[in-house]
């Protein structure tokens, strides 16, 4: 074995950030966009409130957060007893550990998309209107694919944000290779083992690279997405 | 199609008051900046609810507050054109002019996909993108995006304020075939004298929210004191008329009707095609004898029927020529060197080349 083959244990972490990281990105983005939607057009009673919400996550130690998910859904928790009942299970299980990350992603996610939002030129939104469509339609033809490049930069943030997740993570639902242990708590226990440096070493790279690549695809869409609406 | 429309809408301190019935054709409303014009619009499209208001579209109940109703703008298919053109730039043209035409049940549409593009002339712009469009070509996809979800009204607010004078000359021809050719009342807002005088069969005249005037263009038109001080230069008259003959040795085509002759430059389509002239007020001089030995060709027979003042210098002469009316601005003096009093015959002399026309066809 070389110092650039990984081992097992190391791929399950791999493939297990690869997939907390994903499946996190991808369940929050309509909740994501509906927030957005909500914060960037709609005045309701406790819009502060909910804006307050959705961004505690990212001024709140991460310990506190995974600590919160814990209490609420923890199997002991509330809502964790409740969803146990179906079999949606989130404590020490990968689901868990996407719920965490989806959680401390979310903020950016919105901030992205809401931002997006904003910019839409609501006269095109009117125009859309006056052509016939409803409310739903002017929101799926107009504002969202307007919103395209807000979308993309919320959807990496979230990922990449969700790939380096920690504190929340080992927080909510622990360190368990091959359930639970993501890159970085997979690193963080590699440097808490004699021996373990070249693993870190290796998972390290592999982050970098994973993080540059995402970085670097988001910055493709977006620019393609951007010239598309270019007026 | 008949259109009616009764506003009443307060914004902050400025009230908007307006009412008047149109029997179809273009309805121009007309005004200054800030008077109410795109506000009113925006109510009968339905993108400002006002607080009161009764507007139908031939029998058609777009809004009726006392009644309670009030259609949602996607519900009334009003067709809007906008100033600045609001093409979806995340969509081609073709996908543009669609767009509308999707969301028209199919038992209602009525506009002929092929005709608009020819009639507005963009057929071959259907693959480009709204980035890649000239003003004037954005202007007249918007045009097209609007017709073919086969509107029962069609709304333009200044639909050509954003163009330079060119452009403007190049959108002209297609909004007079549009007047022509579509069977449905527009609603044409403008600041600008030439274009009202040139499209509108009917003019509603704002002025600080409220409906100054309301009539045929050909009234409306002989009101000088409806035309803004800064415009005042392009104050006059317009006279339906008809093409008579064309003489092609000199490239001038002969119009009548019960003022007379009158000649403009061009060709202006086969003969019994209507053309309407507008003559503005400074180009016209007037004579007590019939003017012999004169370059200008279009002469006038007619009897002054009012004289109104026109500035410290000068005075509008009205004259009725067979049954339309000729306006003539002319010095004071000229006026009391003249002895013109209502009932005075006269002669309204114009140069052929001072008359705008209609577009003259392609030489």
């Amino acid at each position: 074995m070389t110092v650039f083959t990984l081992t097992p244990e190391e791929w399950d972490a791999v493939r297990l950030s690869l997939k907390v990281a994903s499946v996190a990105m991808i369940a929050s983005l309509p909740v994501g966009i509906a927030v957005a939607w909500l914060l960037a057009r709609k005045e309701f009673w406790g819009k502060s409130l909910l804006n307050g919400i959705v961004h505690l996550p990212l001024v709140m130690p991460p310990v506190v957060t995974g600590y919160l998910l814990l209490l609420t859904f923890g199997t002991k928790g509330p809502v964790g007893a409740f969803l146990a009942q179906f079999g949606i299970v989130f404590a020490f299980r990968w689901t868990g550990a996407a719920l965490a990350c989806a959680v401390m992603g979310f903020p950016l996610m919105v901030r992205a998309i809401r931002l997006s939002i904003e910019a839409v030129d609501r006269k095109l939104e009117a125009a859309s209107a006056t052509l016939g469509a409803s409310a739903m339609w002017v929101f799926l033809t107009v504002t969202l694919p307007l919103t395209l490049p807000g979308i993309i930069a919320g959807m990496i943030l979230c990922f990449a944000k969700a790939m380096g997740e920690f504190g929340a993570t080992i927080t909510f639902v622990s360190n368990i290779p091959g359930e639970t242990q993501t890159l970085p708590t997979a690193i963080y226990t590699l440097t808490q083992v004699p021996g373990g440096e070249a693993g870190a070493l290796r998972l390290t790279a592999i982050s970098i690279a994973i993080s540059l690549a995402a970085l670097m695809v988001s910055e493709f869409l977006a620019r393609r997405a951007g010239q598309r609406i270019a007026a | 199609m008949s259109l009616t429309v009764d506003v009443r809408h307060r914004l902050g301190n400025f009230t908007l008051e307006a009412a008047f019935a149109s029997a179809g054709g273009i309805t121009a409303v007309f005004g200054a900046s800030g008077c109410g014009k795109t506000t009113l619009v925006n109510v009968i499209a339905g993108l400002i609810r006002p607080d009161f208001a009764r507007i139908s579209v031939g029998d058609t109940v777009m809004v009726d507050t006392a009644h309670g109703i009030d259609l949602l703008p996607h519900r009334r298919r009003i067709g809007y054109v906008f100033q600045e053109a609001r093409l979806f730039p995340h969509l081609t043209v073709e996908s543009n002019l669609a767009y509308g035409e999707w969301f028209t049940p199919k038992a209602e549409r009525y506009a002929a996909r092929a005709q608009i593009l020819d009639l507005l002339g963009i057929a071959h712009l259907l693959k480009r993108r709204p980035r890649d469009l000239s003003g004037g070509e954005k202007q007249r996809v918007a045009i097209g995006r609007a017709l073919l979800t086969s509107p029962k009204l069609l709304l333009m607010d200044e639909p050509l304020a954003s163009l330079d004078a060119a452009r403007k000359a190049e959108i002209m021809p297609y909004l007079e075939r549009l007047r022509d050719e579509v069977k449905i009342p527009i609603v044409y807002v403008s600041h600008s004298v030439a274009e009202v005088m040139r499209l509108a069969s009917d003019v509603a005249v704002l002025a600080q929210g409220k409906l100054a005037a309301f009539g045929p263009a050909a009234e409306i038109a002989q009101r000088q004191d409806l035309v803004p001080a800064e415009e005042a230069e392009e104050g006059g008259v317009i006279i339906d008329m008809q093409v008579a003959a064309h003489d092609a040795g000199f490239d001038l085509t002969r119009l009548s009707s019960g003022a007379g002759n009158i000649y403009v430059p061009g060709r202006l389509g086969p003969e019994g095609t209507p053309a309407r002239v507008r003559i503005r007020a400074r180009d016209v001089m007037l004579a007590l004898e019939e003017p012999r030995n004169i370059s200008a060709l279009n002469i006038l027979r007619g009897r002054v029927a009012e004289i109104l003042p026109a500035g410290p210098s000068s005075v509008n002469v009205r004259l009725d020529c067979g049954g339309a009316a000729v306006v003539a601005r002319i010095t004071r003096q000229s006026a009391s060197a003249l002895g013109l009093v209502p009932g005075t015959p006269a002669f309204a002399v114009v140069k052929a080349v001072s008359v705008s026309g209609p577009a003259a066809e392609p030489r």
